[in-house]
């Protein structure tokens, strides 16, 4: 069984159906990569598995997420806590208006750890996961906003990795970045994944073929196909991924 | 042509003014009503007014913009709590004091007091502090909270650690213009914080601030030099605030944009 079992899920943002009857598992620390033409509900999966939809008016959910184990949906689900295990990057980098110290240690701080030590050595080892511990150690109380595209976008990274998710979901990550700086977040992607299950989104199909496990494909809000990334971009058995990822469509 | 009207006014004051200041004109209590001496205790009048006006508007002001804008939709609540505070911004100062006076000093008996004007002072400058917070927070990009929720923050924490801290250079911005407005207030002022030249001992003492000070020594034609002089410190106390605004205003600007 994998981390994530999603099983016939439906999304509605008021009436218009964004997703229909996704069922997939994705496999622990493992990199699964979602495809598919814009609009077809990428974000809206991604977003439901940590329950951040929920912040949107109108929308409802039904089927069923269990992530290890536990259905997200139910009630009484402790929120917080699922946020924390279930971190997102988001497409564009936006680090806080804070310093780079404040930045790496929010998390900590909203989720009540005030030892001063904890707080230190959690801070060194986000960085140092993320690579930017030699970097910015001397300048942890510049302003975030002064740093790099890429240095912004590792240090949410960072961010999210203080309070010790499990998984981590990508949303574009890289689609703010150049060439460059995308080839070394996707390194980064690599390394993180012995610790952390990945899941990311993405609109360039070279990026899900280099950096993924598995590789899901969706068209107007169904997942048409799901398989090991080197089965769905070699033979693929939808005719529709084969369209897609043969760049006949999309 | 207002930038022109505003120096000649400016250096006009200053021209009158500047020859009476001196450190003894600004730390000796006004003697003879205000014909001798200086402006000590008016300065401090101005002071403990403007403070305690703030300190009771500011958690109102900035708690209505956050319960506005975090916390409800448009609604007939929130549309009453606008007209409202539209209606007290068009209010001429003169009803401020008249209303004080009936309020504060004859009904609830606080007496001509910094009480009195501070809190009428606060009904003043609450609409202002209202506003600009609320654009100050509306101002903070959304996906700051998305991503506050994302790390699994609760909403008031979202709120206190990233939204206002965000805001504050705008926030800031808001209190310092109430503080200014609150040095110049004259009207509203006599009729509930009195005019008495005693230095003041508590929050019930009655006080004068620089700006009655100079309206009375000019009105009862008691002394044109230390009038002009008081105009003098007054300008320039705001001429100072209003600076201070802009720098914040240009820092904010340069982190923001
Ligand atoms: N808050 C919302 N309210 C209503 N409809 C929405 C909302 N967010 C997204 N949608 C709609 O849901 C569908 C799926 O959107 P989603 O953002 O999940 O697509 P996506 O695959 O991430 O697209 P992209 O590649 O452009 O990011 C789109 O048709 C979009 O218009
Ligand atoms: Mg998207």
């Amino acid at each position: 069984m994998g981390i994530i079992e999603v099983s016939d899920l439906s999304f509605f943002y008021g009436k218009f159906q964004a997703l229909k009857n996704v069922t997939l598992s994705i496999e622990k620390q493992k990199i699964t990569a979602l495809i598919g033409p814009s609009g077809c509900g990428k974000t809206t999966f991604l977003r439901t598995l940590n329950r951040m939809n929920d912040l949107v008016e109108g929308a409802c959910c039904q089927g069923q997420v269990l992530i290890d184990g536990l259905d997200i949906y139910q009630k009484g689900v402790d929120l917080l806590e699922l946020r924390r295990k279930v971190g997102l990057v988001f497409q564009r980098p936006n680090p806080f208006p804070l310093s780079i110290f404040d930045n790496v240690t929010y998390g900590l701080r909203v989720h009540g750890v005030q030892d001063r030590d904890v707080i230190q050595e959690r801070l060194r080892w986000s960085l140092e996961s993320v690579r930017l511990w030699k970097e910015l150690k001397d300048s942890l109380d510049r302003n975030a906003l002064s740093l790099t595209g890429e240095q912004q976008q590792r240090l949410c990274i960072a961010r999210l990795i203080a309070v010790e998710p499990e998984i981590l979901l990508m949303d574009e990550p890289c689609s703010a970045l150049d060439l460059f700086a995308t080839e070394k977040i996707e390194d980064l992607m690599r390394e993180l994944k012995k610790q952390y299950t990945i899941v990311i989104v993405t609109h360039n199909m070279q990026q899900a073929a280099r950096v993924s496990d598995f590789t899901g494909y969706f068209l107007l809000g169904e997942l048409v196909e799901f398989g090991e990334t080197t089965q769905i971009f070699t033979a693929p058995t939808d005719r529709r991924t084969e369209d897609y990822i043969t760049g006949r469509f999309g | 042509m207002t930038i022109a009207v505003l120096f000649f006014i400016i250096f006009f004051i200053l021209k009158k003014g500047l020859p009476v200041l001196s450190f003894k004109f600004l730390t000796t209590n006004p003697g003879e009503m205000g014909k001798t001496g200086g402006i000590f205790s008016t300065i401090i009048g101005t002071i403990a007014l403007t403070v305690t006006a703030v300190l009771i508007a500011a958690p109102l002001g900035i708690g209505s913009a956050i319960y506005l804008t975090e916390y409800t939709r448009e609604n007939w609540v929130t549309r009453v709590i606008r007209f409202g505070a539209e209606c007290l911004a068009g209010i001429p100062s003169i009803i401020f004091g008249l209303f004080g006076f009936i309020l504060f000093v004859t009904k609830l008996k606080f007496g001509w007091s910094i009480l009195s004007g501070s809190l009428t002072l606060a009904f003043m400058i609450l609409p202002t502090l209202i506003r600009t917070s609320e654009e100050a927070i509306r101002a903070v990009p959304y996906v700051y909270r998305e991503v506050s929720y994302s790390l699994g923050s609760t909403k008031w924490q979202t709120v206190t650690k990233v939204v206002l801290p965000s805001a504050m250079p705008g926030i800031v911005t808001g209190i310092i213009l109430s503080v200014g407005r609150s040095i110049g207030e004259t009207a509203s002022v006599i009729f509930t914080a009195g005019s008495a030249l005693r230095l003041p001992t508590s929050i019930f003492s009655s006080s004068r601030t620089m700006s009655v000070h100079f309206y009375i020594l000019a009105r009862e034609g008691i002394s044109m030099s230390n009038a002009y002089g008081t105009a003098a410190i007054l300008i320039l106390a705001i001429l100072a605030v209003n600076l201070v605004t802009y720098a914040i205003m240009h820092r904010f600007m340069r982190k923001y944009c």
